[in-house]
């Protein structure tokens, strides 16, 4: 239900961030969502399609990776992947884990931008 | 035209983020207690807090709370009768609180100083999911379940349930009638947050409200 506002901060950051490459146009946005991050791939699809209208977004495509839980269980000392997000325990031996190490990401990994050629980047730190 | 990838590796809540813990250290250092309560509308975070906050007060505690709905004051006026400063978040149509909309209402709160309280509750938009994604400097994410909910909340909402600190049960009164099953409710909450406090409360009745408060009690002593 959320995923707008999340979208609205994603064109924001990348606004801002191709700043520096002026010209340059956005080809893909790609995002580390954690399987615990409560928000739904198809939705901010959709939201991506609205946000990015009459932005240097416009167009641009969206890839979401989702992020595995990995839990650290404490009998085994190893950190483990869990399969879903339904039972917190070690997949190993049985045990609860709370020590969670993996699964909330929600960020922005990259972009990829076209620049037309011959153009500088501008001294601005991204 | 040359293509070219620029790394980000960015929070995308990272501006929520940095509010939170600017707001956490603020809690921390004025020696208040914040609890954020999460759960469905109508689990009964409001009857809780107004049972809590009148217990507080007649304890000689001081407590205040924040309440978050999408519209009116009802919650805050029902629980203004408590004695304890209160104050509404109306959101428009927002399905969270954030920690911008929480500094807000603190820093111009007439009256009202962080240093002056023991307890700070913030009762959330009633939503299981987007406020898991908003941290607000709380001390104690508290999610609450009711009886008449179903047993699978936390299996159908398990990041809410996993990222909180205590879970409370509501309306015990009605678990008879409603055939909830206690054990398959428990076992849900751990599966998904293995080890978490579990209090089984019911504030018709009074059921589980004093280990409620002892735990309150105990966390702020743990804290300060």
């Amino acid at each position: 239900m959320h995923e707008l506002s999340i979208i609205a901060s994603v064109v924001d950051t990348v606004m801002e961030s191709v700043a520096v490459y002026p010209g340059a146009r956005v080809v893909e946005v790609r995002l580390r969502v954690g399987a615990l991050a409560s928000v739904v791939e198809d939705s901010l699809q959709f939201c991506f399609g609205i946000a990015t209208e009459g932005t240097a977004l416009e167009g641009s495509k969206l890839v979401v990776k989702t992020i595995p839980v990995v839990v650290h269980c404490v009998p085994c000392a190893e950190d483990m992947e869990l399969d879903g997000v339904q039972s917190f325990r070690c997949p190993k031996c049985g045990e609860p884990c709370v020590d969670l190490r993996q699964g909330r990401e929600l960020e922005i990994e990259a972009i990829e931008i076209e620049e037309a050629d011959g153009i500088e980047k501008t001294g601005v730190t991204a | 035209m040359t293509t070219r990838i620029v790394e980000l590796r960015r929070g995308i809540l990272k501006k929520n983020d940095e509010l939170a813990a600017g707001l956490r250290a603020g809690f921390s250092s004025a020696g208040v207690l914040v609890l954020n309560l999460v759960s469905s509308p109508g689990t009964g975070k409001t009857a809780l807090l107004e049972w809590t906050l009148r217990e507080l007060k007649a304890r000689g505690a001081r407590a205040a709370a924040l309440v978050g709905d999408l519209e009116t004051d009802n919650d805050a006026r029902r629980l203004a009768a408590s004695g304890a400063p209160v104050r509404q978040i109306n959101t428009h149509g927002i399905c969270h609180l954030d920690a911008e909309m929480v500094g807000k209402h603190l820093s111009d709160w007439d009256g009202v100083e962080l240093g002056g309280l023991d307890y700070l509750f913030i009762e959330n938009v009633g939503n299981l999911v987007c406020p898991s994604s908003y941290d607000l400097g709380e001390a104690i994410r508290v999610v609450l379940l009711s009886v008449t909910e179903g047993e699978d909340k936390p299996l159908k909402y398990p990041t809410m349930f996993n990222s909180a600190d205590a879970a409370v049960i509501t309306k015990m009164d009605l678990a008879v009638p409603c055939g909830f099953d206690r054990w398959a409710a428990l076992k849900n909450i751990n599966e998904i947050r293995p080890g978490i406090r579990i209090f089984e409360t019911s504030v018709k009745t009074g059921a589980g409200t004093e280990e409620w408060l002892g735990y309150l009690e105990e966390q702020r002593a743990a804290r300060s």
